[in-house]
């Protein structure tokens, strides 16, 4: 992936709107799909269709969504469910972020970009080139997926008995495929490779011991820790000439 | 009514913490540090997401049936398959391994 630190307003146009928009709907249709995976296992765990939908309107992020419900489902608390859904879903505001640089969105309009800023919308728009594209690549994501991953949560719902097992199906591989194809293009360098294997070792080390949820925000430590590991071996900070505001 | 209060709360809270990021003051974030942070942390989370969804079954860690199917969509990414496939491949291998008592 290009240096993430600087993105060109126009020009360098090598990516036309059509790769992007492309782009954006394999992810957005993929993904969306796979909303019906959701629908499914919500209704499997004893919500009612407008429960389950209201999730996918409101709630709107994935891993959030299933890890709610498969809280409720093994008699969790409703706050504590919330909690370890909300944890998850915290991750979120570092990619709104990252975002808020590269779609560079009038105030207004920000509250109602907000509900896409998600793990795909993010993924598609910082792989674009332009400030053009990341804004093309966003909206399409956002609304492909917001639309299909709804209208699938319905069909999963009113599937789930018909279907029976889903995982016979092999639905549930569809989300860590999900999530190591968004991941695949960002690990470019040594320093993303070692942030993702450090946060996998946390991720997976610490999930016997911390609740629901928490294992993943303790591995987003991850990343400072590699980029503190790096300055400390650099001698300081390096590699973004010219920016340094100070 | 206990559902809804876990739905409510949990729609209020992820969508505060999406609005969030987007209003940040953009002065915060001209640090290169904060932005080489900002760059960073999904690849974090999505690694982590990755690896808990492959290997996890609540609190325990399993190999199963999902780790070929993830493999498979790992190959798939290197032969640099479309999203679609990608997916494709992971559900279907999975379900196969399944089928053959895996």
């Amino acid at each position: 992936m290009r240096e993430q630190t600087a993105v060109p307003d126009t020009g360098a146009g090598d990516k036309p709107d059509a790769a992007v928009v492309r782009d954006a709907l394999g992810v957005g249709v993929a993904v969306g799909l796979s909303g019906f995976a959701f629908g499914v296992t919500s209704a499997g765990s004893g919500l009612t269709l407008l429960q389950t939908c209201a999730l996918s309107l409101l709630v709107f992020t994935g891993a959030s969504q299933f890890a709610l419900v498969g809280a409720l489902a093994a008699g969790g608390n409703p706050l504590t469910a919330a909690a370890g859904a909300f944890f998850l879903g915290v991750r979120n505001a570092f990619y709104g972020l990252r975002l808020s640089q590269l779609l560079a969105l009038p105030r207004a309009v920000r509250p109602f970009a907000a509900q896409w800023v998600i793990d795909e919308t993010t993924a598609v728009a910082l792989a674009q080139p332009t400030r053009r594209g990341v804004r093309i690549g966003f909206a399409v994501t956002g609304v492909t997926l917001y639309v299909l991953w709804n209208l699938t949560t319905l069909l999963g719902a009113l599937g789930a008995e018909a279907l029976g097992d889903t995982d016979a199906w092999g639905l549930d591989a569809a989300g860590p495929a999900v999530f190591l194809a968004l991941l695949a293009p960002m690990l470019k360098t040594t320093t993303e490779r070692a942030t993702a294997a450090l946060a996998v070792l946390l991720g997976l080390g610490l999930l016997p011991v911390l609740p629901a949820g928490v294992p993943v925000l303790v591995a987003a430590l991850a990343a400072p820790a590699v980029l503190w590991a790096r300055g400390r071996r650099s001698g300081g900070t390096s590699g973004t000439p010219g920016e340094e505001p100070r | 009514m206990n559902i809804w209060i876990a739905i409510g709360v949990t729609a209020v809270g992820c969508y505060a913490v999406k609005l969030l990021g987007l209003l940040v003051p953009a002065g915060a974030l001209e640090r290169p540090l904060v932005k080489r942070l900002a760059a960073l942390l999904p690849v974090a989370l999505l690694a982590a997401l990755t690896a808990q969804q492959t290997f996890a079954d609540g609190h325990a860690l399993v190999v199963d049936a999902r780790v070929a199917g993830v493999a498979a969509a790992a190959v798939a990414l290197v032969l640099r398959a479309p999203f679609l496939v990608v997916v494709a491949a992971a559900v279907v291998v999975t379900a196969g391994v399944r089928a053959l008592g895996g």
